[in-house]
């Protein structure tokens, strides 16, 4: 699993990092996250609120950081 | 895998919703008298010492701006999960100017807005070809006029002052706007941005009610838990203004005779944008001690409307002259407000 986080590097693009991270860890999942600063790329999924996640080029949330379990949620949603 | 602990929570948020509401009456109610209980029968203070009247101040109007805080937020968040900045850029989308100008004004008060997504909601409203003067509206707008500055005014000032702010507020936003359009200053704007091609644009996700009353707590979590200690220090300052600065002290440098007074709190206003929460309570006490309102109006517009560190965020996508243009603009239009509530008041 692919997770890539996009935010320009605001307090909430990092707590969503860090929520992410947690999610994964707590999923015991085998995925890599990784952040997106360049603002051109973040452009290019069509969001207009930061902080975003996504997974395997799918934008799942953007605009707000969700709990660790809404995450979770997310997360084995997407890996069905 | 399906989750099965929703209607558990969900019942909860219910139960919560409902009990938090009549207590929340109850304390706000019976504040004024629970004040004076603590301060004269628990701490057994002097009435009428400075110290009495300091602490008095404080242990009333800490309690009631972060109640206020707390319903008002709760209430904001849920009606802002009706709007967002993709339905706004629907909304804006072939207005024409004066028209596109007044409906950003507005919208951006209603618009969840965080000045860390400025950059990707201008490129958004550009690519989609809404004009520069009408983006910058909503950029004044939206980080002005919002519910924190909106609930302490109100707390504190009365509603008339929170009335005149929000008016004052969106008179400057839609002029600024209008005036920056009718300047056609896109060359200034960095010239990647009107080359980029952003991706498809994506659909606004679908909201239950329950889902919507969630927004309502994480956004009193976030907003709360971020200013709760600004408000704390700021009103611990008022208080010490309120109960030790002898009357009328203010009135030499911050009253209507000290012309100068309204410029010079616009300069001093725009790199202290973080403390907004803080600097409420602060001119409350001021104005108490005789600092004009059209004085205290501008500085704290300047203080919430002309941030610093959104001008070095901007940067990214604007050249300095249309900072500095923008700057000029809105920095006027503070000033006219001020000088003409000195007049007035």
């Amino acid at each position: 699993m692919n997770i890539k986080i996009l935010g320009t590097g605001c307090t909430n693009c990092k707590n969503l990092e860090k929520a992410t991270i947690n999610a994964v860890a707590e999923l015991n999942l085998n995925a890599t996250v990784s952040k997106v600063e360049d603002i051109q790329q973040i452009m290019n999924y069509g969001i207009m609120r930061t902080p975003a996640l996504v997974v395997d080029e799918k934008v799942l949330l953007y605009g707000r950081v969700p709990s660790v379990s809404e995450i979770k949620e997310l997360l084995l949603k997407s890996k069905q | 895998m399906k989750l099965n602990i929703a209607p558990n929570l969900r019942n909860r948020r219910r139960f919560l919703f409902f009990v938090l509401l009549p207590v929340w009456y109850i304390m706000y109610h019976y504040l004024q008298p629970l004040s004076d209980f603590v301060v004269d029968d628990l701490l057994r203070m002097t009435r009428g010492s400075h110290l009495t009247e300091s602490i008095r101040f404080f242990v009333y109007e800490v309690p009631k701006v972060l109640l206020l805080l707390t319903l008002i937020i709760f209430c904001v968040g849920i009606i802002r999960t009706y709007f967002s900045p993709e339905r706004t850029r629907k909304a804006l989308e072939g207005k024409s100017h004066f028209t596109g100008n007044v409906l950003a004004s507005l919208l951006g008060i209603v618009t969840p807005f965080c000045s860390c997504s400025a950059i990707p909601l201008f490129l958004g409203f550009i690519e989609s070809g809404i004009p520069l003067g009408v983006t910058f509206s909503f950029l004044i707008a939206a980080p002005m006029i919002n519910e924190v500055a909106v609930v302490l005014l109100f707390g504190l000032f009365g509603w008339k002052t929170a009335f005149i702010y929000i008016i004052t507020g969106l008179v400057i936003a839609i002029s600024a706007g209008w005036i920056i359009g009718r300047l056609h200053l896109e060359k200034w704007v960095e010239d990647w941005v009107y080359k980029m091609k952003a991706g498809e644009q994506l659909l606004d996700e679908q909201l239950t009610f329950e889902d919507r009353v969630k927004r309502g707590f994480e956004a009193v979590r976030d907003i709360v838990g971020k200013v709760w200690l600004y408000v704390m220090i700021g009103i611990a300052v008022g208080a010490g203004v309120h109960g030790y600065v002898p009357q009328d002290f203010m009135a030499s440098f911050m009253g209507k005779s000290a012309w100068y007074s309204v410029p010079l709190s616009i300069v001093i206003g725009i790199p202290l944008y973080s403390n907004a929460a803080g600097i409420i309570p602060i001119v409350s006490a001021l104005i108490e001690k005789g600092a004009a309102l059209g004085t205290s109006l501008a500085f704290m517009m300047s203080v919430i409307g002309l941030s610093l560190p959104e001008m070095i965020i901007l940067r990214k996508v604007l050249k300095m002259p249309l900072i500095l243009t923008f700057v000029g603009i809105v920095g006027t239009g503070i000033m006219i407000v001020g000088f003409l509530f000195n007049l007035i008041f």
